[in-house]
């Protein structure tokens, strides 16, 4: 026998041993579906906060004293800061697809005449309305009202600006929620299972057994994964059928897209979790190590609130959470329709996330007692 | 032949505790090797260095031939280990448990299961092959553990008290069993605190805190015990012994049943006749007695605190 085929069987062994696990535990195999349905229900409706600082483009087509000084107030408001200029609507409606904006204001070459008449809208604000938070608040502009070299009543002056949503134009918050809750179920389950996966082998006395074995311990994290990622996709499914059903989130034709992601974020996590397992002493520490981990994930990757509206810290540590990567990346697919292909970076760290922790915990996990 | 197991200085510390201090050993070829000693004297933690799952804070082990910790996953394919405390999976069937011991060992598919079923009615596990192992007796934990093993028929076996709690007859199988092993080429070593499984070894270490008091086959340790063993009965046995007590020609003694076991110091020359006149006093019967390994445990731990054999009796 190669040893190659050897180590397949024995990372088979130890998958085979974890299913049984599982179906002898009820318990977590009923919280596999249990989560996903619970949360759905519970967080079908986000909570409403306070947006500033929305990362914006800015289309100045008639580039005049006019023209700047709108931009300036609307900039005074806070709720926006044009972060870069876009030479055509086009471009700019191009640069919220892809994420790197969330809104846009264009103003047309004939804005100051426009203004002058008061029939039309002076300039139009385009927004990204996947995330209904920045969506609602950019909504809130509409009642800007322009003023330039006078301080007068608001009365009397007509309105400025006009708010077009780009995607999600009925502003559903199921829409932005599902794919985040998604990601944060995965987040939880997934950390959760492995995290005591080694764990409990040490607690229950099996340790000493399992380590005396000629398994090496790659195949050991490998086999305990497995039947994981299929817990997962399972999950995956429950929820994306739940989100269909009750909140009719489009996801026809990109479903490939959706569980390709979805098995690169499980990877992240399940190894993650199964660094915890390698650190933590008892199932009681691997839960608190599961805690530490999980609410960063929830609060600051974009879930609960605006990722664009976050400070520049707390946005600098989201980008090492694995959930900020995948919530950006599945609501592009299932929001926007971006393709995989412009995600390339955000698929990359999750992958290089998987690749290291798994090393990571080979390497941590010792066949040794002490 | 060659040793099984050879072990040079091997010492084990936690913190500034030593738990296995210096121990030399050499284990010959197909035999039933025990390691007696009380609770604590360091018997698991000698067998966990044996199989490489301890580091020694110092010595040197090799094991079949090969070194650990250099080729601990060579040496784990040959060898069978028995943890002291039952370590397979309590919510897995005995057939599950087998099924993931002989995969893992790389028991060849195609026999696997003709080898599970040999040794489920080895080891009268069969009825029960689709329970539960938390479900299980003592005996039968124990059995499965066994089983388990040897799935891989290892050339070696490693047992940590294979028969603490588990009843005489249990108890009396399980030995015909590792004979049986023996006289198929397995060398077994088995660590036990009861001092009559230690008479059946072929061969014995008396291990004491941590070191290794005495060693050789049991008929030599008893032949060489140089103390003698005594008989006394009578009614008057509890006041024997209060008399005797803090006497120091007298290293120690022992209620049995209706007797008294008086094992004096050695150099002390006609003992018989020095117990007589000792015990002129009362109305005793006096008689010499066969050594017991009991008595060489005695004799062998009386450096370190004469204190008889309260720890490692029945
Ligand atoms: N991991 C450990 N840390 C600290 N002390 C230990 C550890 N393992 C064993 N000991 C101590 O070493 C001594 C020997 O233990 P052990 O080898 O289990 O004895 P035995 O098997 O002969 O009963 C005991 O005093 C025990 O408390
Ligand atoms: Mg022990």
């Amino acid at each position: 026998m190669s040893s190659l085929l050897q180590a397949l069987i024995r990372i088979g062994a130890v998958c085979r041993k974890e299913v049984l696990h599982l179906i002898h535990d009820r318990l977590t195999f009923g919280m596999v579906v249990m989560i996903p349905l619970f949360q759905l229900v519970l967080f079908g409706y986000t909570i409403n906060t306070d947006v500033r600082q929305v990362p914006a483009g800015l289309v100045d087509q008639p580039a005049n004293s006019f023209s700047r000084q709108l931009a300036l107030d609307l900039e005074a408001t806070q709720v926006l800061h044009f972060i870069a200029r876009c030479a055509t609507p086009q471009e700019l409606e191009g640069r919220i697809r892809d994420g790197e904006l969330s809104a846009g204001l264009v103003i047309p070459p004939d804005a100051e005449e426009r203004y002058q008449l008061g029939d039309r809208p002076t300039a139009q604000l385009v927004v990204d309305g996947s995330d209904t938070m920045v969506a609602g608040a950019l909504r809130q502009l509409a009642n800007f009202r322009f003023a330039p070299g006078r301080t007068l009543s608001n009365r009397d002056t007509p309105q400025a600006i006009s708010v077009r949503l780009l995607y999600n134009p009925e502003r559903r918050a199921a829409l932005f929620t599902v794919p985040g809750l998604l990601g944060v179920i995965l987040t939880m389950t997934m950390i959760m299972f492995t995290s005591i996966a080694i764990v409990r082998e040490r607690e229950r006395g099996n340790m000493e057994l399992l380590i005396a074995t000629p398994i090496r311990n790659l195949e050991l994290m490998i086999g305990k994964i497995i039947p994981y990622i299929g817990i997962g996709l399972l999950q995956v499914s429950v929820i994306l059928f739940l989100g269909v059903l009750l909140f009719a989130i489009p996801v026809a034709g990109k479903l490939l897209e959706i569980y390709t992601v979805c098995l690169i974020f499980i990877l992240a996590n399940l190894t993650l979790g199964l660094m915890i397992s390698t650190l933590a002493r008892n199932q009681l520490a691997a839960m608190q190590m599961f805690i530490f981990v999980f609410l960063p994930s929830m609060l600051l990757s974009g879930f609960m609130f605006p990722f664009v509206a976050m400070p520049r810290v707390a946005r600098q540590l989201a980008e090492v959470l694995p959930l900020t990567h995948f919530l950006r990346i599945i609501r592009g697919i299932i929001l926007r329709g971006e393709p995989l292909t412009g995600m390339g970076a955000d698929i990359g760290y999750l992958l290089g996330f998987a690749t290291l922790f798994l090393a990571i915990s080979a390497f941590r996990f010792s066949k040794r007692l002490e | 032949m060659e040793a099984v197991i050879r072990v040079r200085g091997l010492s084990k510390r936690f913190g500034d505790f030593t738990a296995v201090d210096q121990v030399d050993m050499s284990i010959p070829p197909h035999g039933v090797y025990g390691f007696l000693g009380p609770n604590g004297s360091g018997k698991t933690t000698a067998i966990r260095m044996m199989c490489g799952l301890l580091a020694p804070t110092a010595g040197e082990i090799e094991v079949l031939g090969m070194r650990i910790p250099e080729q601990t996953e060579l040496i784990r394919r040959q060898v069978g280990y028995m943890t002291q405390k039952f370590s397979m999976y309590a919510d897995l069937t005995i057939l599950q448990n087998m099924e993931f011991m002989a995969r893992i060992m790389g028991v060849r598919r195609a026999e696997q299961r003709g080898r599970i079923r040999e040794l489920l009615q080895r080891f009268r596990l069969e009825p029960f092959s689709r329970r539960l192992a938390g479900a299980l007796s003592g005996g039968q934990k124990r059995r499965l553990a066994l089983a388990a093993a040897v799935i891989h028929q290892p050339r070696l076996l490693l047992l940590d008290e294979p028969t603490s709690e588990v009843d005489p007859n249990t108890r009396r199988e399980f030995w015909d069993e590792l004979f049986l092993m023996c006289e198929s080429g397995t060398t077994v070593l088995v660590t036990t605190h009861l001092m009559d499984e230690a008479e059946r070894c072929h061969h014995l270490a008396i291990i004491n805190e941590g070191r290794k008091v005495a060693d050789g086959s049991p008929e030599a340790l008893k032949g060489q015990l140089g103390a003698g063993v005594f008989a006394i009965d009578g009614p008057q046995i509890t006041a024997i012994r209060n008399h005797l007590e803090g006497v120091s020609q007298v290293l120690a003694t022992t209620r049995i049943g209706l007797s008294l076991r008086v094992m004096l110091m050695p150099g002390v020359v006609d003992g018989l006749d020095w117990l007589r006149e000792h015990l002129a006093g009362f109305t005793a019967g006096i008689e010499p007695a066969g050594a017991t390994i009991e008595d060489v445990f005695v004799m062998a731990t009386r450096e370190n605190g004469a204190k008889g054999a309260g720890g490692a009796g029945r």
